[in-house]
C-alpha cells in the first residue's frame, strides 16, 4: 500500500497513477498544495477534477467556463500541448506550465 | 477608541493597505497583497471591516480576494464568478461593491453583474443585465466591455446603477431582473453628427452616488462631467469652468450633496494626462455651477501623470480626505477636503484604484 493525497492506493491491482507538476505560483494560491502531485485520471479533464477535489478552486484556476483550458496555461502530455479530452496513460508525466505572459 | 484610517489601494501588481490615524499625517504602507495580482478594486465592508479585492490573472482568471484581518492574509474564490458555458468567459472582476444588507456585487470583463451572499465565498450571475435588448450592440472602450461602476442604493436595495464602458449607464429598480438605460443629456461624441445623443453606447468612465439619498449621481464621461438629480433619467453637463472634458475618476464629499472631487486631463487625443503638465484636483461645493482647482503640494511641472477611473475616493472624516493614485505609482493624500495634498506613497505600480475604511478601535 501507498498513500497518495490522503487516499489508501492497492498498488498490486491499480493503475500507476499520473504525475501532475503544478506551477509555483498556482500552487501559492492554495495552502497545503504541492508542486508534484500523483493522481489517478484517464484524461486531463479527469485530472483537472481530481486536483480540484483535492484543493477547491484550482480547477477554475486552470480551466475556464468554456469550458477550456485557460488560455494562458499549458498542459503538457508526452511533451505535446493537451486539451481537456487528451486521453491519460497511467503513469503519464503531466506538465501544467503558465505561459509568458503579462508585464 | 481611537478612529483609523484605512486607505485600499488596487494596483496592476497586487493590494496595498496604507493605514493612519484620524490626524492622516503620517502613513504606514503594507503590500502587496494578493500574491500581486492584478487588482482593480479593493473595497471594504463599512461595518465588519472584511476587505475585498477584486482583479483577474491572464493565466488563472478572475478571483475575489478576502481579508477578515485588515490585509494580513487573504483567501480568494471565483466559484459561480462565470458565464454559461460557451460564452466568452469572465475575465478579470472590475468593480466590487457592499450593499446595505452585507451581500457583495461584483462587476466584471466582458461587462456583467454577479452577487454572493456569503461573503464573497460563492456567486451568482444577475442575467438581468445580458437580457437588455442593448447587449448585443455594446461595444468594447479602450479598457475592454467592462463594468466598471457598481453604485448600490443605500437605502433600497433593489435600486442598483452599473456603468459600462462604452455601452452607457444602466439601472435597475428590482434587484437586478430588469434594466433601463439611462443616459439622456450625456453625449457620445465619437458618435457620426446627429446622433450624439443616443439611449445607450456612451462611454461612462465613472459613475458615483451624491450622499444624502435623493436620487443624485455624477458622472465622468469620455465626454464630458455631468451631474443628475433624478436618478439617472437626465443628466446635466456641468463640464462649464473646467480644463477640458475628459477625465476618469470621480468622488463625491462624503456629506455634501453638492461636493464633488473631479480629475480633468487634457483631452483624449493629447495624450491623456495632467494639463500642462501641471497636477489639479478641481473641486466644486455647489453641484458643478463652478469649480475651483487645488493644486497645493500636487506636482506643478512635468506631471505627465493620469489618475484612473477607479482611482479617486473621500474618507469619512470631518474635515474630509481625499485621496488619488496615478498611473505613475504616486499615491496623493489630502486631509482638508482636498484643499493641500502630499504625496504618500511615491513608487507604488500602476495605481487602479483607491476606497477608504474608518474604523474605531
Amino acid at each position: 500500500m501507498m498513500e497518495e493525497a490522503g487516499e489508501k492506493i492497492d498498488v498490486a491491482s491499480a493503475p500507476a497513477p499520473v504525475l501532475v507538476r503544478l506551477p509555483p505560483h498556482l500552487v501559492v494560491l492554495f495552502p497545503g498544495a504541492e508542486r508534484l502531485v500523483p493522481l489517478h485520471a484517464s484524461s486531463v479533464a479527469e485530472m483537472v477534477d481530481g486536483l480540484d477535489a483535492l484543493w477547491p478552486g484550482m480547477g477554475e484556476r486552470i480551466c475556464d467556463e468554456t469550458p477550456a483550458i485557460r488560455r494562458h496555461i499549458n498542459v503538457f502530455v508526452a511533451g505535446r500541448r493537451a486539451g481537456l479530452n487528451t486521453p491519460l496513460a497511467p503513469g503519464a508525466d503531466v506538465f501544467v506550465i503558465t505561459a509568458i505572459s503579462g508585464g | 477608541m481611537a478612529r483609523q484610517v484605512f486607505v485600499l489601494v488596487g494596483t496592476r501588481k497586487g493590494a496595498f493597505v496604507l493605514e493612519s490615524d484620524a490626524a492622516r499625517r503620517s502613513w504606514q504602507l503594507r503590500g502587496p497583497f494578493c500574491e500581486t495580482w492584478p487588482t482593480n478594486h479593493v473595497v471594504a465592508d463599512p461595518l465588519s471591516g472584511t476587505l475585498y479585492a477584486g482583479g483577474g490573472n491572464e493565466w488563472f482568471g478572475p478571483a475575489v480576494w478576502k481579508s477578515t484581518d485588515l490585509g494580513a492574509s487573504w483567501t480568494h474564490s471565483s466559484q459561480g464568478l462565470a458565464y454559461e458555458a460557451g460564452q466568452a468567459p469572465v475575465k478579470s472582476v472590475w468593480s466590487l461593491a457592499v450593499a446595505a444588507d452585507g451581500s457583495l456585487y461584483a462587476g466584471v470583463e466582458p461587462a456583467g453583474l454577479f452577487r454572493s451572499t456569503d461573503g464573497g465565498e460563492s456567486w451568482s450571475h444577475i442575467d438581468g443585465l445580458q437580457q437588455h435588448p442593448s447587449r448585443p450592440e455594446w461595444n468594447p472602450g479602450g479598457a475592454g466591455l467592462i463594468l466598471h461602476s457598481l453604485v448600490l442604493d443605500p437605502a433600497d436595495p433593489n435600486k442598483i446603477w452599473v456603468g459600462i464602458s462604452a455601452a452607457g449607464v444602466f439601472a435597475s429598480e428590482d434587484g437586478g431582473a430588469t434594466w433601463e438605460a439611462r443616459n439622456r443629456g450625456t453625449r457620445a461624441d465619437f458618435m457620426p453628427e446627429g446622433q450624439n445623443y443616443p439611449e445607450f453606447g456612451q462611454c461612462v468612465h465613472c459613475l458615483v452616488m451624491a450622499p444624502g439619498g435623493r436620487g443624485r449621481l455624477y458622472q465622468q464621461n469620455h465626454c464630458g462631467m455631468y451631474r443628475s438629480d433624478d436618478g439617472g433619467r437626465s443628466w446635466e453637463s456641468i463640464e462649464n469652468g473646467l480644463p477640458s472634458s475628459f477625465g476618469f475618476p470621480a468622488a463625491v464629499h462624503p456629506r455634501d450633496p453638492d461636493g464633488l472631487y473631479l480629475i480633468p486631463l487634457n483631452g483624449d487625443i493629447k495624450g491623456r494626462f495632467m494639463p500642462e503638465g501641471n497636477a489639479a484636483v478641481w473641486r466644486t461645493g455647489d453641484a458643478g455651477a463652478s469649480w475651483q482647482a487645488n493644486r497645493a503640494g500636487l506636482p506643478q511641472g512635468g506631471a505627465y501623470f493620469n489618475v484612473l477611473r477607479q482611482a479617486m475616493a473621500t474618507d469619512t472624516l470631518e474635515p474630509a480626505g481625499v485621496y488619488f493614485g496615478s498611473n505613475a505609482g504616486g499615491l496623493y493624500a489630502s486631509a482638508d477636503e482636498g484643499e493641500s495634498w502630499n504625496c504618500v506613497a511615491p513608487h507604488l505600480p500602476t495605481i487602479t484604484s483607491v476606497e477608504t475604511l474608518v474604523l474605531e478601535r
